[in-house]
Formats: C-alpha cells, sequence, structure tokens
C-alpha cells in the first residue's frame, strides 16, 4: 500500500468504528456553536429540520437503489410530477365538494403514480437490462415535462391547512416531516436487516450473478428497489409542495438527484452496491443541509457554498474509501 | 489470409450493429423530414442545424472517450457553462486568445477530474459530481450570476455565426476537424487502444504494463476540453458567457454516446456513431419545431421534453434489444 495513505487508514480502523461523516457533523456543530450567531436556537433547529427531511427521505430511497448497484437520475422529476398531481387533485370540482376525500386523494394518487414511475425504471432496469444512469434519464427528461404539461406550466398557489399539515405541522414541537423521515428510517432499516427481502437487496449488490444463481428474486428485488425510491421521491414532492403552499413544476425538485446521491454517499453507501446504510442518508443529508446552512449564515454566498459541497463529497468519499479496504 | 482481412459486411454488421441502429434511425428520420417539410433540407436548415449542435457534438465526443474507459463524467455541463464566461471575457482580445483561454479553463478542470479520480481513486461518478458542483459555483461567481456580453467589436463572433470559406459556420468546420481527429486518435494510436482496454479490463490492463493511468489522465483532460470548446460555441453563437446553461448537457451527452451503441461499462465505442447519436437527438428537435411551424399541432416547450424522452425510450429498447441479440451472437 502507498504511504500516501497510512494516516487515513490508520484513523479508519480506529476501535470505535470512526465514520468521517459523524467527524464532519461534530465538527460543523462545534463551528456552529462558536461562530454562528443564534445557532444554539429552537427556531434555527426547527428551519434546519423541516430542510433537511426532503433530501433525506429521497436519499434513503436512493440508498436502497445505489445497494442494488443501481443508480435513480429521475428522482427530482418524479417530485415535480407528484407536487405538480396534489393541487390538481384537491383543487378539482371533486376535491372541493368533499374536502376530506380530496386531500386524501392528492396525497394517495401522487404517490401512486410515483410508484409507477418507480416501476418503469425498475423494468428498464431489471428486466431489459438497460444500464441504470439511461433507464432513468428517460424519466429525467421527461416527467418534468409532463408535470409542466399537466400544469400548462403554472405556478399554483392554494391555501388548504389540512394539506400543508404534511409540510408546516408540528408534533411533540417538532416539524412533522422530521419525524416522518426518522419513521421511514425505521421501517426501512428494519425492511433491510430482518427481511429476507432486505437480505437479497444487499446480495444483489454484493454479486448479482451469485444472487441470481442462488435462485433468488433478483428481478423482483431490484424492481421494488426503485419503485421505494420513487414513491418517497414523490412523497417529498408533496412535502416541498405543502410547505410552500405552492406548485411548480419547473423548480420543485431540480437538482435533488445530486443532493440525494451525495447524501447517500457521504453517509456510506457504495456506488457499486452491497451496503445499504439508512441511517447514514440520514447523516449524509443532515451534513449537507448544515454545510449549507453555515455557509449562508455567515454571509457566504449560494455560489460558494456549491464549491464546499464539491470539497466536502470528495472529502467524504475519500475518507470513506480507506474503511472499505 | 485474404479472409482475414478482407471487408466483410455482414460480420461488420453484426459486430456493431449497435451502432448501425443509430445511423439507420438518422437516415430514416432524416428522410422523413425530407419528405414531410419543404425547406427541411434547405441548406440554411442545415447549416443552423449543425452550428446549433455542434456543441453538444463536441461534448459527446469527449464523453465516448471518457465512458470507453469505463468512467463517466457529469461535470461537463457545468464546465462548458463557465468556460464561456471565461471565452467572454476574453473576447476583447479576440479569438486567438479567448479559444485556446476557454479550453485551457476546460482542461483544467479535467486535470481536477483526473487527479481525484487517479490519485485520491474516488469513483468518477462522484468525482465528477463535485467538480459540476464546482464549476457551477465558479462560473456564478466569477460572472456575478449575470450573463456576460461578448466583445462585438473583436473577431470573436465570427466563430459562432461568421462562415468558414463562405460556406459552413466556423463551428462545424472545428467539429468535422475534431470528430476526424479523435477518430484517428481511437483507431491509430496506442493511447487509443489503452482506452479501449481500460474499458475491458482496468486490472489486465495494468497487469499487460498498458500506460493506465496516463490514459485515464487523457481521457478526463479531453473531455474537460471539450466542453472548454462547447463553451466558446456557445458564447460566440450567443453572444454572452452563460453562466446559468449547460443544466444535463452531460445527460444528454451520455445519451448520445449510448445511442451511438457505446455501453456505459466501456471497453467498446465509435466516434462516428456518438456523432450520429448526438445528431439524431437534435434532429428530433428540429424535426418538432418544423411541425410546430405547419401549426397544426403546436408542440409546447413541456411536450417537446415529454416528446424528446419518448423518443430516447424508443432508441434505447430498440439498443436493448440489439445488444441482447449481439451478446448471444457473440456469446
Amino acid at each position: 500500500m502507498d504511504r500516501a495513505m497510512k494516516l487515513p487508514q490508520r484513523v479508519a480502523s480506529m476501535p470505535f468504528r470512526f465514520h468521517g461523516g459523524i467527524a464532519a457533523l461534530v465538527a460543523l456543530l462545534v463551528f456552529n456553536a462558536f461562530f454562528t450567531p443564534n445557532f444554539l436556537q429552537l427556531q434555527t433547529l426547527f428551519v434546519n429540520i423541516s430542510q433537511v427531511a426532503t433530501i433525506a427521505i429521497v436519499a434513503m430511497g436512493m440508498t436502497l437503489v445505489i445497494a442494488t448497484g443501481g443508480i435513480d437520475l429521475s428522482v427530482g422529476a418524479v417530485m415535480a410530477l407528484a407536487g405538480a398531481l396534489a393541487p390538481l387533485i384537491f383543487l378539482s370540482d371533486l376535491g372541493a365538494a368533499n374536502p376530506m376525500l380530496g386531500v386524501t386523494l392528492a396525497i394517495v394518487l401522487p404517490l401512486f403514480i410515483a410508484g409507477l414511475c418507480g416501476v418503469f425504471n425498475g423494468v428498464m432496469v431489471a428486466v431489459l437490462n438497460v444500464q441504470p444512469i439511461v433507464a432513468t434519464l428517460i424519466l429525467f427528461i421527461s416527467g418534468r415535462g409532463i408535470a409542466q404539461v399537466l400544469t400548462n406550466g403554472n405556478l399554483q398557489t392554494f391555501s388548504n391547512p389540512s394539506f400543508s399539515y404534511l409540510g408546516t405541522g408540528k408534533v411533540l414541537g417538532l416539524p412533522f416531516q422530521g419525524w416522518l423521515a426518522l419513521a421511514i428510517a425505521c421501517v426501512l432499516f428494519w425492511v433491510i436487516t430482518r427481511t429476507t427481502w432486505g437480505r437479497y437487496l444487499l446480495a444483489i449488490g454484493g454479486n448479482e450473478r451469485a444472487a441470481y444463481l442462488s435462485g433468488g428474486p433478483v428481478r423482483r428485488v431490484k424492481i421494488g428497489a426503485y419503485v421505494i425510491c420513487a414513491v418517497l421521491a414523490g412523497l417529498a414532492g408533496l412535502i416541498v409542495v405543502a410547505i410552500n403552499s405552492a406548485s411548480d413544476a419547473a423548480r420543485n425538485g431540480n437538482l435533488m438527484e445530486l443532493d440525494a446521491i451525495a447524501a447517500a454517499v457521504v453517509g456510506g453507501a457504495l456506488l457499486q452496491g452491497g451496503r445499504a446504510p439508512i441511517f447514514g442518508a440520514i447523516l449524509g443529508a443532515v451534513i449537507i443541509q448544515l454545510v449549507k446552512y453555515t455557509l449562508l449564515a455567515n454571509g457566504v454566498e449560494d455560489e460558494v457554498a456549491l464549491i464546499a459541497k464539491a470539497v466536502i463529497i470528495i472529502l467524504a468519499v475519500w475518507v470513506q474509501q480507506f474503511r472499505r479496504a | 489470409m485474404l479472409d482475414e482481412t478482407a471487408f466483410d459486411l455482414r460480420k461488420y454488421l453484426r459486430r456493431n450493429s449497435a451502432s448501425v441502429t443509430a445511423w439507420i434511425a438518422l437516415l430514416a428520420l432524416i428522410l422523413f423530414g425530407l419528405m414531410r417539410y419543404d425547406n427541411f433540407g434547405s441548406a440554411y436548415n442545415f447549416s443552423s442545424f449543425l452550428n446549433y449542435n455542434a456543441m453538444f457534438i463536441a461534448i459527446a465526443l469527449g464523453m465516448c472517450f471518457v465512458i470507453m474507459t469505463g468512467g463517466i463524467d457529469l461535470s461537463v455541463g457545468s464546465v462548458a457553462a463557465f468556460t464561456s464566461v471565461v471565452a467572454a471575457y476574453l473576447s476583447p482580445y479576440g479569438i486567438q486568445v479567448a479559444l485556446p483561454g476557454a479550453v485551457l479553463a476546460g482542461v483544467g478542470f479535467g486535470a481536477i477530474n483526473a487527479f481525484c479520480i487517479i490519485i485520491l481513486r474516488i469513483p468518477p461518478f462522484i468525482a465528477t459530481l463535485a467538480t459540476m458542483l464546482a464549476a457551477k459555483g465558479g462560473a456564478l461567481v466569477i460572472s456575478g450570476a449575470q450573463t456576460i456580453s461578448v466583445d462585438w467589436g473583436s473577431n470573436f463572433t465570427k466563430l459562432g455565426m461568421g462562415q468558414a470559406f463562405g460556406l459552413f459556420p466556423w463551428a462545424i468546420v472545428i467539429v468535422a476537424g475534431l470528430t476526424l481527429a479523435l477518430w484517428l486518435v481511437l483507431e491509430r494510436t496506442t493511447i487509443g487502444r489503452t482506452v479501449l482496454a481500460i474499458g475491458g479490463s482496468e486490472d489486465a490492463s495494468n497487469l499487460m504494463g498498458l500506460k493506465v493511468n496516463r490514459a485515464k489522465a487523457f481521457v478526463y483532460l479531453l473531455s474537460g476540453g471539450c466542453a472548454g470548446l462547447a463553451g466558446v460555441f456557445l458564447a460566440s453563437g450567443f453572444g454572452a458567457g452563460q453562466p446559468l446553461e449547460g443544466i444535463g448537457w452531460e445527460l444528454s451527452a451520455i445519451a448520445s454516446v449510448v445511442v451511438g451503441g457505446t455501453l456505459l461499462t466501456g471497453g467498446m465505442g465509435s466516434i462516428p456513431a456518438t456523432v450520429a447519436g448526438a445528431l439524431l437527438l437534435g434532429l428530433v428537435f428540429n424535426v418538432l419545431n418544423f411541425e410546430n411551424g405547419q401549426g397544426t399541432i403546436s408542440f409546447s416547450a413541456y411536450w417537446q421534453m415529454v416528446i424528446r424522452g419518448g423518443f430516447l425510450f424508443a432508441v434505447i429498447l430498440l439498443q436493448s434489444r440489439v445488444i441482447a441479440r449481439q451478446q448471444k451472437v457473440l456469446g
């Protein structure tokens, strides 16, 4: 091994299973506590939780897809699609006449359509053997277009308190979507560690051929991963719409695929598959959000924040290289 | 002996069936356009179509080399946006400064990619994703998030708007030269052969003593340079450096390469077919514009995205069938 690799390797093999992400998080928190005005306040926590929840929810789905050795570029477009559908449904005549039914349908139907997008991606990848980047590229290009066709490209604004609860509600004083993200994480963690489906998911990423030869339902598990990813992206799209009380198909979920992939990888997912660190994805999402917040709160421009994000992604992946070995 | 060296059309078609699909689809679309629209085959449409697509072809060519090594370069779109701003700032000094300056800026981003991928051993997907963010941020910082107008008094805009030898736009001439040069590099040089070998198996290439790292550095520098060139075309063709452009360009470049029959796993690829793939994707838009001009059905920009995705879907489906058969044939 190279001499240059010694230090990070030594750090990586420390007894308490050193995690580059946790170190970065601690560093960010300490820096903010000392230098960022008003950081240690509840309001700051709320702002960050409500922002991080959408990234985390999408990143968890992305983690499942990455665990199969795939990637999903269409999450941002699926968010736009689901987000465009919801107001169309509860603002329709039927939705206006039956508010409860309207809101229920406005949540269920978009998630169902998002699931169909996932089926499309999954079938392309698992049955037709199209490479994941290319397969999900199709919806990446056309998904947002469909959302804009549906809304004529207009911004839809609305006021619907029961739907907006998704984005603005509070449970035990903390934002509802934060609890939702946590609940999803617990369920997914259980699925991955305790069910046969989860075991196959990891087996496929580890060695797809071996999983197939040992009789695993490779296709079904892969399609399932894309469906879960798409449904979670749809949910995130609904939350963004609920937070804003407005749906903008052109901006909802824009560049989310990059944030989600970055969060999954910073959280410890390997692009070649075989690992699905669900809580790692949340950690990655928190780090990315905190970096954004730290820079903005200290008066650094948005554009420079992009460069900082780039450096963090590289550093996180570089450190994790050595954990693998 | 003769049999081995003679050109066997059937064998060629069988081995290159994926690229041939792209050519057939391209020809079919051109024929469709020629028969349906009056001005489709006009010199004006021909040259403005090629001129507009020159930047996409340039990026796709660089991407093809990267993909042949089994890598990927997601940074090209943002790098082109960055270099278009660089070119606009350098435009008062004329094309002789702005062109090399912008291409070098692109090569600089390629060098960052190469460093991260070869020295730090970061997966290409992640490394170039980070460079994409950095280039986007950099473009916004140096331009103050504004479009930067080029100097109309210098000879810079001639590149995007003037004609070479009074015939073709300069951008077409440059891209045609680049295509020929890269085709020769791939088919006739050691580094071209190494690029293909890496995509086949990087470990085997290393064991055989091929200069793997040098070839990998070459493809990322090349891709950055091609993106830089695209930035020059962007600035000179539209008269401004545009920091907000380039979103999604990396994906259309990947799509061009894939439609041209190159597998993302690397090890094979064709330069002419990549150009065909890029032209094919551009031509879908061109045809849609004509369809709009006819006034019968008016496709909004949103519908165009949907149709473009649908078209990509059709070509990919076709490719996947062809490739599946090809793999069966080659065993």
